[in-house]
């Protein structure tokens, strides 16, 4: 679909993401982001039109987890505000259709999740079916073998092109000051065959934040704002024994609906915790091999949950800002294997 | 640019009950949206994307449940969003709905709201300690009651309103075949002998817990041009924030509150809500919350929001009714009972409300709140479409 009007990412700020930050609590890790992207703008809360937040109360181990954030935007005077429980990169799908209707021009979109207070193996084991499968605790790990597994009996993937994978995301993290694994990583013994630790993403907090525009207003914001061309998400069933791992529809289809196949991008940001996802994205979006990849090293560099996916849409759009891409694909995801996608294309202006 | 009109034209709710042990999340969830689609004389395929909204997972011990809950409610292969905004989410997630249809994204949307309370404790689900923040004192009760008792030091009303709303409310439901509670042997002297709670709200002026769903079909002008049913079309809405605990904050009569309605009055052309505005459905979780919000909405001037109530204008037959369904004070599965709110607001406009109609009902208002007062969600519809 063609969306009604130009919305642009403007501004992008990110925390270096850690192992663990006990000293800070969700919001003081998420301010010093809020006040980058309107720094960087300089728009003032009271400028922007609409808000959206996405994280999840059971990282933060308490109902209307949400609400503290919000007091510390500084919602007064009164906002016009949402909040969904997904990773950031939905509330951005949120406020992006907010725009379209021409109720708001600006939008700041915000994510942050600490997985340092509990263990998130198993907390990620509570989103499955509460009745025949949370029961059994298997943990996103464990899911995620699964799917690798299924891929290597395919004959889609095997161990060494797995770790090269690996090798090359945390190269790449190298050079990205915010990620928490950089450089060479050991790919270490199995956590559950056939993944080892090298294969898994690193366990930590974070926050993001991005700011939005329509039209004019984006051009008076950013030099070069990073259009949205097109966003779309599917989900798939939830029962991994009706899908096919080695395969995901639901992003090829979110993909097809953002225009990405309708020329090629030069870069793509891909939501892919475990180095297996990937082989099944690359395929799915049929990225070309002089696609650059994850050039920030990815979900296997840093993947705070609940915000992972909203910064693979601001290091594209923050790469079109910086002139170092021209048309990017971002994707997030969401549930075990990969259940939910999201594609967004990202343009700049020519040049 | 001008945004695409958006009608409703399906609604379906369950028997609202305090425990549906007949039925899993997914089987109560499938229930209203089959009682919507029907309504529209729609099938699964003729829906492009699913909104669904509830309130915290930890009512019911599931994380992100929307994940679980694709397949039960045809949303393979569609996108899915998931809204939560506190009590508001009702009300917020039919909004999110809305733009996605007002934006030009998809032309026919399923929204859904729910909460099945017997799969746990909310009162534990809200009662999660954490350090250096207020605890919500004991469930919502705790926490509203000092508002309540401000309301009535500030406007001098007498502390028989209260039990005037709640008396109406359930005798409301008592026409609502969907509606938790039904009361039949319910009387005013009832309601005013029932124990004391939080001082000054009583038992019978609380909402109880209830499992339950809502969810409403949304479309666009071509879809409304195929509805079997007149759709109800929205004019206004609006959602409003402000933060939880802070000094300027009024308690009582929130800005956030005000704000939301004068924008949704503003979209809907609405001078003069008393008169413009035939009934209203509002969150009123507590009975004193029907003249504190009659005054927030702009029904009456501050500090005559009592006066309404207690003179019979919000009786089903007065000449503002409010909350035709019998309201939250009847029923309450907490992350739905905004968006019943909407949909009993679109039932009104559209005629279809039965033993509860308000007779020539044109413009309905649905409001919802949430957190400590600080989230609000609002429409306005109406039985013609919007002009503009």
């Amino acid at each position: 679909m063609r969306p009604t009007r130009d919305v642009a990412v403007v501004a992008f700020g990110q925390t270096d993401h850690r192992r663990t930050s006990d000293e800070l609590s969700e919001v003081e890790m998420l301010m010093p982001v809020l006040h980058e992207v309107l720094d960087r703008t300089g728009l003032k809360t009271s400028d922007i039109d609409f808000t959206c937040s996405g994280s999840t109360d059971y990282l933060a181990g308490r109902a209307f987890s949400f609400t503290m954030a919000l007091d510390g935007v500084g919602a007064w005077p009164p906002i016009s505000e949402s909040h969904v429980e997904m990773d950031g990169a939905w509330a951005l799908y949120e406020a992006w259709t907010k725009l379209l209707t021409g109720d708001a021009d600006t939008a700041l979109v915000y994510a942050y999740g600490k997985s340092s207070p509990g263990s998130v193996r198993d907390v990620l084991t509570r989103q499955l079916d509460p009745y025949y499968v949370a029961p059994l605790w298997p943990d996103s790990v464990a899911l995620a073998a699964l799917q690798a597994r299924a891929l290597i009996d395919a004959g889609d993937t095997d161990e060494p092109a797995l770790a090269a994978v690996a090798s090359r995301s945390r190269t790449s993290a190298a050079a990205n000051p915010h990620a928490q694994l950089r450089g060479s990583v050991d790919q270490g013994d199995y956590v559950v065959r056939p993944l080892r630790t090298g294969d898994c993403p690193p366990v930590g907090d974070g926050a993001a934040a991005v700011i939005l525009a329509a039209g004019e207003r984006a051009r008076e914001l950013c030099e070069r704002p990073a259009w949205i061309r097109g966003i779309d998400h599917r989900i798939e069933a939830h029962s991994l024994g009706v899908r096919d791992l080695t395969d995901s529809p639901s992003t090829r289809l979110a993909a097809e609906r953002a225009g990405a196949f309708e020329r090629p991008v030069d870069t793509a940001e891909l939501h892919a915790p475990f180095t297996s996802q990937e082989v099944v994205l690359r395929k799915s979006l049929r990225l070309a091999d002089d696609v650059d990849v994850n050039p920030s090293g990815g979900a296997l560099a840093a993947n705070p949950v609940m915000v992972a996916g909203l910064v693979r849409v601001g290091e594209a759009a923050a790469r079109i800002h910086r002139g170092t891409s021209d048309r990017a694909l971002a994707h997030a995801t969401s549930g075990p294997c990969l259940q939910q996608n999201l594609v967004a294309v990202l343009e700049g202006d020519p040049r | 640019m001008s945004k695409e009109p958006v009608a409703v034209v399906g609604v379906g709710q369950t028997k609202h009950v305090a425990a549906r042990r007949d039925v899993s999340i997914a089987g109560l969830v499938r229930e209203a949206a089959r009682r919507a689609l029907e309504d529209a004389e729609l099938t699964w395929s003729d829906v492009d994307a699913v909104v669904i909204g509830k309130a915290p997972d930890f009512f019911e011990g599931v994380m992100m449940p929307e994940l679980y809950l694709a397949d039960a409610l045809g949303a393979v292969g569609k996108p899915m969003l998931r809204v939560h905004t506190a009590g508001s989410v009702g009300g917020s997630t039919a909004l999110v709905a809305t733009n996605l249809v007002a934006g030009r994204v998809h032309g026919t949307v399923l929204t859904l709201a729910y909460e099945k309370q017997s799969e746990s404790n909310a009162m534990w689900g809200l009662s999660l300690p954490i350090p250096f923040q207020q605890p919500l004192l004991a469930g919502a009760g705790g926490f509203f009651a000092p508002h309540v008792r401000a309301y009535m030091r500030r406007t001098g009303a007498p502390d028989t309103v209260g039990s005037l709303v709640a008396y109406k409310d359930r005798r409301n439901a008592l026409k609502n075949p969907y509606a938790h509670l039904h009361e039949h042997d319910i009387t005013l002297e009832k309601v005013q002998a029932s124990p004391m709670l939080w001082d000054p709200i009583r038992y019978s002026e609380t909402c109880p817990s209830s499992d339950g769903a809502c969810a409403m079909i949304l479309t666009d002008r071509a879809g409304a041009a195929r509805s079997p049913r007149p759709p109800a079309w929205l004019h206004g809405g609006a959602m409003r924030s402000e933060p939880t605990l802070f000094a300027g904050k009024d308690c009582v009569s929130p800005r956030a509150g005000k704000d939301c309605a004068a924008d949704v009055y503003r979209q809907a052309g609405i001078a003069d809500p008393r008169r413009d505005i035939d009934a209203v459905e509002m969150y009123v979780p507590f009975s004193w919350y029907e003249p504190m919000w009659l005054e927030n909405l702009g029904f009456a001037d501050e500090g005559e929001g009592w006066k309404l109530t207690e003179s019979g204008v919000t009786e089903l037959d007065g000449d503002l009714p409010v909350n035709m369904s019998g309201g939250v004070l009847s029923t309450n599965p907490i992350g739905a009972s905004g968006m019943i709110r909407f949909a009993e607001a679109a039932l009104q406009v559209r005629g279809q409300a039965g033993e509860h109609q308000v007779e020539g009902a044109r413009r309905v208002l649905g409001h919802a709140y949430g957190g400590g007062s600080q989230f609000f969600s609002m429409w306005l519809v109406g039985s013609e479409p919007p002009s503009s």
